[in-house]
């Protein structure tokens, strides 16, 4: 068996092989496992523990526990937050879900998979992959010297930036409005600062999500996480849009740091990492063919994403075990074809996994039609919060006229309803 | 803070080859208006010099934007060779 990609997906398919004794090889292009890999940085504990079910005891890398999930809706100059914290998920939820670096946690999930006998091999890059007569995947090239390799599966999971699915045509080449482009910026503070800016204990944390006006116009979004001594924070949109719009993803990375409401949680850090990524758009219609012949593909490669809810790894190691699941019934019929693999599908169409993505397949598209969500919208939501708490003699009866009478100017009736209800069907 | 500082942060392991490449300079020049690659590049890889488009891809953060976001499709990606390119130290 041999895996392509050393991340949530093809490392939770290694551990679950190697542990039923069959022979596998991860191939990682990076210098280490996590050294290419890069998330917004929450993990899902009921997702994790199905492949290691005492990962707590394994000294899991974890950096806080996340206790609250805050939701913002920003304007330029102001915004709106709403919180929830519950201490279920300090105690009987622990770890339902926790930040990790991804540079730390993937080289820690990658020796987990090599103590249950996996083979992860680092610095080989996958360049194609080998076929035989009959158009069956039967291994992977590499571009290591006599870089062949035979193996009766391929896992592809490989992530979202996978050339060698486009090259070999299991995924056609992505198009622009197909993903989005992330920029993240990881910034240290003391830790002592952390609990006091977030409110939160030694070990717990906050996640916090951001739409509005901070993505200039873009169908976008942007987060906040709480790590031990950092915070990761991460804007992006549509590669469409900021072709369209001529932003460069680091100076919008910059105007966000920048704004009131984010600016006094990250005064005073240092930033220490930069990188970038695309994350899958699109939703359950962007999947595309999950298996063949000799081949699966999971995880981020198979655009597996969860955007509504920002889940995506959690999706990437349960489509990961679904394949190695797969992958054990393939080799006790010693059927590699197929139908043989069928079992990876019907694992995924019975999961919460396609359940999810068919819920929401219309959201991503609700977002892109409905600009207004990232322009006009915040700008009078805040506009009526800022009048109403102005406390200036005006009588709230002319406030309210006055908010109306911009909100009409800024949309019709029917374009609001029209929002409404697009909004409600793609979520429903 | 400024596109050049943000990757001085982080840690490159550069090859000698270049695993991005331009495959025509005249379509940029002659055919591509907009030139995205000069906007969409998280790492400001692709910038206008004289009479072509510079390629720095010693800070390529290797996202695949400008390969996709190319409108004539006009670049060359390749991974960097294994153990190459960018290697994130938190994630």
């Amino acid at each position: 068996m041999a895996i392509v990609g050393a991340g949530p997906a093809g490392i939770s398919a290694a551990c679950l092989l190697a542990e039923k004794g069959a022979k596998t090889i991860v191939l990682k292009r990076g210098e280490y496992p996590g050294a290419k890999n890069i998330s917004g940085g929450v993990l899902y504990g009921h997702d994790l523990a199905q492949i290691l079910p005492d990962y707590e005891k394994r000294s899991c890398p974890i950096e806080r526990n996340i206790v609250e999930s805050r939701i913002g809706y920003l304007s330029r100059d102001g915004g709106y937050s709403l919180a929830y914290r519950d201490k279920i998920f300090a105690d009987e939820r622990k770890h339902n879900v926790f930040t990790v670096g991804r540079a730390k946690f993937d080289r820690w999930f990658a020796e987990q998979a090599r103590g249950k006998g996996a083979l992860v091999a680092c610095g080989t890059v996958v360049t194609d992959l080998l076929r035989d007569s009959n158009q069956r995947i039967v291994g992977v090239q590499t571009d290591r010297p006599d870089g062949d390799l035979r193996a009766h599966v391929v896992l592809l999971a490989d992530g979202i930036n996978s050339p060698l699915a486009a090259k070999t045509g299991f995924r056609p080449e992505l198009k622009p409005h197909q993903v989005s482009l992330a920029v993240k910026e990881v910034i240290e503070l003391p830790e002592e600062q952390i609990r006091e800016r977030f409110n939160v204990g030694p070990e717990d944390g906050v996640t916090t999500e951001i739409v509005g006006e901070v993505t200039q116009g873009m169908d976008g979004v942007a987060v906040i996480y709480t790590n031990r001594r950092s915070l990761s924070l991460c804007i992006g949109a549509n590669l469409s849009s900021f072709s369209r719009q001529k932003v460069r993803p680091y100076e919008m990375m910059e105007s966000f740091k920048a704004h009131p409401l984010v600016a006094p949680l990250i005064r005073g850090g240092k930033s220490t990492e930069y990188m970038a990524h695309w994350l899958a758009e699109g939703g359950y219609d962007a999947i595309p063919r999950l298996s063949g012949d000799g081949f699966l593909i999971a995880g981020d490669s198979a655009m597996l994403f969860n955007a509504l809810h920002r889940e995506g790894s959690n999706l990437a190691m349960t489509s990961g075990r679904f394949a190695a699941e797969a992958v054990l019934e393939a080799l006790q019929k010693r059927d590699f074809s197929q139908s043989g693999l069928q079992g990876y599908l019907s694992r995924l169409e019975n999961s919460y996994i396609f359940k999810d993505l068919k819920k929401y397949r219309r959201f991503g598209r609700f977002l892109h039609t409905h600009p207004e969500l990232f322009t006009t919208l915040p700008e009078l939501a805040g506009l009526a919060a800022r009048e109403m708490l102005t406390v200036n003699g005006v009588p709230k009866k002319e406030k309210q006229k006055m908010i109306f009478r911009e909100f009409r100017t800024g949309f019709s009736l029917l374009r609001f309803l029209r929002l409404m209800w697009d909004g409600w069907r793609s979520v429903r | 803070m400024k596109i050049e500082d943000k990757l001085f942060l982080d840690r490159f392991r550069v090859h000698d080859e270049s695993h991005l490449r331009i495959i025509d300079g005249a379509l940029c020049r002659d055919q591509c208006p907009d030139q995205p690659c000069l906007y969409i590049c998280p790492a400001n890889v692709y910038r206008l010099e004289k009479d072509h488009i510079g390629v720095a891809y010693e800070g390529c953060l290797e996202c695949g934007s400008c390969r996709i976001g190319c409108p004539h499709l006009n670049i060359e990606w390749r991974f960097p060779r294994g153990g190459y390119g960018i290697s994130h130290k938190f994630g």
